[in-house]
């Protein structure tokens, strides 16, 4: 055991374990508790349940709510929608679930407090576009997590869980989980009858616009680290879609949202010059992919490959038209609130610059590409479906349980439904809690067990770095440069730098083909093998080497479905150089990966769509 | 915009050590006064800023791309359940900004185990929490097998 054979070990026992307080977390803790009085439920988060996840910062929409109390939409309208945006290829029958349950959650938070903006003429909650709702939103997880707290038997904030147990029992079961108290160094094994995981999706596995201090600036929280993905995949789950990354236009250095400004502001974009660029490219986007581009509305990518072919064009930079909104001090106030509820910091840019968008139309830019599983994405593990109308192929046990038994998913974790945001999020937690009571109520006599053995050579993994850190120390007089260990923020640089250039990152255009994809893939082989050199000074550098390791892995996926879908099916996130249009006849379908973690090598497969609704 | 901590405000009560999502908030332990360890983690999503209660956090503008002489400063009342905000801009132009921040008392949403126990069948139906009352329709709805299609749509 070394120098940290004496770390206590804490034991938890529960009936559901929730990994990740963040939205889809506090939702499948509420549900699992209203549907399961007796048990014990345990949510563990890295963070402060108060403030985790992608809406720490809060929000000022709620951009799933489909207002069927007023016949605005019906959950068949939403599923048209998102697989609309996504060319096609969307998990419907989850698509359906969620959208059929999101405004009861909605609902609740108007009743739990959440200040939700109202039409003065009609009453109805203010619309900001046909799915998204205005709120003042600054303390919406503070509201949902106190929802949490009340239904939790416990919530261990400060806990990174980095590995999932298997059930010794029984094979493909799972068992618990284990971590680390990034306070005390204590060693946690939770040991549970069903796992939710709801940790966060991954950002910083692409080299971010953003240097030096202002790394930490990326569209999706810096705390999301692909745990998602990696504690399923690390199980042999099978994911789906991970080839699916998203590219965000958003204003420029901040990244703040313009979902306000193009639907409630009802402003525009146009180039350097001042004109209209989108219809520039019509022609060459139907080159691509076809009919796709006469869709309504046009698909994100496809309005992202306008802006890049523009860009490309030498008439950069796109700006977004504010001068004429803004003149309404209406609209206004609500562009600035609008970042101050949710991306702070492009308030801070535009004050640093001296931009006020009523005297200057402001900078766009494109965001380096992100992996998840809740905006307009759907990257994640495949799950089983609703038992009341899902496919065959799709349903083969309890809903939103993965090909794991007994492990579940919400929110960034759970691939193929796109658009759920916050409230469809929370919605899928709410699902999945239910599903994993009744999965822990038919258990029956075959309880799950873990392994000693497992977990005690797990403690001796997971405080590897400190260790590596520890003896390595010795040998250099100070600095950051060691023969023996590499820093977490070496091996994170390294991992955006070789997804950026050979996976398709900013550098490259959002570019690459099989030989890049090739390349890419013998050099994160040779980081994998460095990470098990990683060096941590400290609890918090333990941290960040497990979020590392979580980000690599999830990037290894990414590389092997980019490579095994030859075809561009989403321009404007990504190009396959190699394979560059749209190609239905082979590829309508999603894309499945395994991996098996005693060869370390990954299956691939397809798996059939089902549209639910015409 | 990374935070920073003003020495004479800091009285070491670690607040933003607990709130922060990014764990880069922590105590010097020479100073026993709290500091951002890793500023290029920081998001800027002002959860220490707005938790302190002496007001000893502030945020100064990324380098690589913020200009200097600016301010976004904020103030967080439960009590009052607003959030008010005081951007400066370099230039000196000032703008206020004040919302709501809920509508209820803090405390007082209601555990799941405070509503009647659901119907043992209820279990193997649908329906989720509060459902199908709080969808605010009759009920809650659903497709049928035969909907499903394998095709290009």
């Amino acid at each position: 055991m070394g120098l940290f054979g004496g770390r206590k070990t804490v034991y938890v026992d529960s009936d559901v374990l929730v990994v990740g307080g963040g939205f889809g977390g506090c939702g499948a803790t509420y549900e699992s508790r209203y549907w399961g009085r007796d048990l014990k439920v345990v949510c563990v988060e890295k963070a402060n349940i108060e403030r985790s996840g992608a809406v720490a910062q809060g929000l000022y929409a709620i951009n799933c709510y489909m207002g069927m109390q007023w016949d605005e939409n019906q959950p068949e309208d939403h599923v048209r929608y998102a697989r609309n945006d996504l060319m096609g290829l969307v998990r419907e029958d989850l698509g359906y679930d969620i959208a059929r349950h999101v405004d009861s959650t909605v609902h609740k938070f108007e009743e739990w407090g959440l200040p939700i903006m109202k039409d003065p003429e009609t009453g109805r909650y203010l619309r900001e576009g046909k799915w998204q709702i205005m709120i003042h939103g600054e303390s919406y997880k503070p509201i949902v997590a106190e929802a949490a707290r009340k239904a939790a038997t416990k919530v261990y904030n400060r806990i990174m869980v980095t590995h999932l147990l298997m059930d010794k029992t029984k094979p493909n079961r799972v068992a618990g989980a284990v971590g680390f108290n990034v306070r005390s160094g204590e060693f946690y094994v939770f040991r549970a009858k069903a796992v939710i995981v709801a940790a966060g999706g991954a950002s910083h596995i692409f080299k971010p616009r953003s240097v030096g201090e202002g790394m930490g600036r990326t569209w999706y929280a810096p705390w999301s680290s692909a745990s998602a993905y990696a504690l399923p995949i690390l199980v042999g789950a099978k994911m789906t879609q991970m080839e699916n990354r998203i590219v965000l236009t958003r204003f420029k250095d901040g990244y703040g949202p313009v979902g306000a400004y193009f639907l409630h502001l009802k402003t525009h974009t146009e180039n350097a010059y001042g004109k209209e660029y989108e219809t520039t490219w019509y022609e060459h986007t139907k080159e691509l992919v076809g009919d796709y581009i006469d869709r309504h509305p046009v698909p994100t990518c496809l309005r992202n490959h306008a802006f890049l072919e523009e860009v490309k064009a030498g008439r950069g930079p796109i700006r977004m038209v504010t001068k004429e909104a803004f003149q309404d001090p209406h609209k206004e106030t609500v562009g600035w609130e609008n970042f101050l509820g949710m991306t702070i910091s492009q308030a801070v840019v535009w004050a640093s610059q001296n931009i006020d968008p009523k005297h200057t139309n402001p900078e766009l830019t494109t965001s380096e590409p992100y992996v998840m599983g809740s905006h307009a994405t759907c990257s994640g593990a495949w799950a089983s479906g609703p038992e009341d109308y899902a496919p065959d192929e799709y349903q083969w046990g309890y809903n939103r349980m993965m090909t794991v038994d007994g492990l579940f998913g919400a929110g960034d974790t759970i691939g193929g439904t796109a658009h759920k945001f916050s409230s469809g999020s929370f919605t899928e937690g709410r699902i999945a809690g239910k599903a994993a009571v009744n999965y822990v109520n038919d258990l029956g006599a075959e309880q799950p067990e873990v392994s000693e053995a497992e977990y005690e050579g797990l403690k001796t993994v997971v405080f590897q770095p400190m260790e590596n850190y520890e003896v390595g120390r010795n040998e250099i007089v100070a600095g950051t440069v060691s023969p023996s260990y590499m820093l977490p923020i070496h091996g994170l640089q390294r991992l955006e730098k070789i997804m950026d250039e050979y996976v398709g990152g900013i550098s490259a255009h959002y570019t690459t083909n099989e030989p890049m994809l090739t390349r890419g893939l013998e050099l994160l082989q040779m980081l994998k093998e460095d990470l098990d050199h990683l060096g941590a000074e400290d609890l918090h550098q333990l941290q960040r080497a497990w979020e590392l390791k979580h980000r690599a892995i999830a990037s290894e996926c990414v590389t092997q479905h980019t490579m095994f879908r030859t075809e561009t099916r989403w321009p404007g996130y990504y190009y396959r150089a190699d394979h560059p249009k749209l190609d239905d006849t082979d590829w309508h379908c999603f894309t499945l990966s395994q991996y098996d973690r005693e060869t370390g090598s990954w299956e691939m497969e397809k798996a059939p769509v089902y549209h639910i609704v015409d | 915009m990374p935070t920073f901590v003003y020495m004479t405000r800091c009285d070491g009560c670690g607040h933003c050590v607990d709130i922060c999502p990014s764990d880069i908030m922590h105590i010097d332990t020479t100073y026993r006064r709290a500091y951002n360890i890793e500023p290029n983690f920081c998001w800027e999503c002002y959860s220490c800023v707005k938790v302190c209660p002496q007001n000893a956090i502030d945020v100064r503008g990324y380098a690589d791309f913020a200009p200097m002489g600016h301010s976004v400063r904020v103030l967080r009342e439960e009590e009052k359940a607003t959030i008010s905000w005081k951007l400066k801009f370099r230039d000196g132009r000032e703008k206020n900004f004040v919302s709501p921040i809920r509508t209820t008392e803090w405390g007082s949403i209601k555990s799941p185990s405070d509503y009647d126990v659901p119907a043992e069948n209820a279990l193997m139906g649908q329906e989720l929490a509060h459902e199908p009352d709080a969808l605010n329709i009759a009920e809650l709805p659903a497709l049928t097998p035969d909907q499903l299609k394998i095709g290009i749509v």
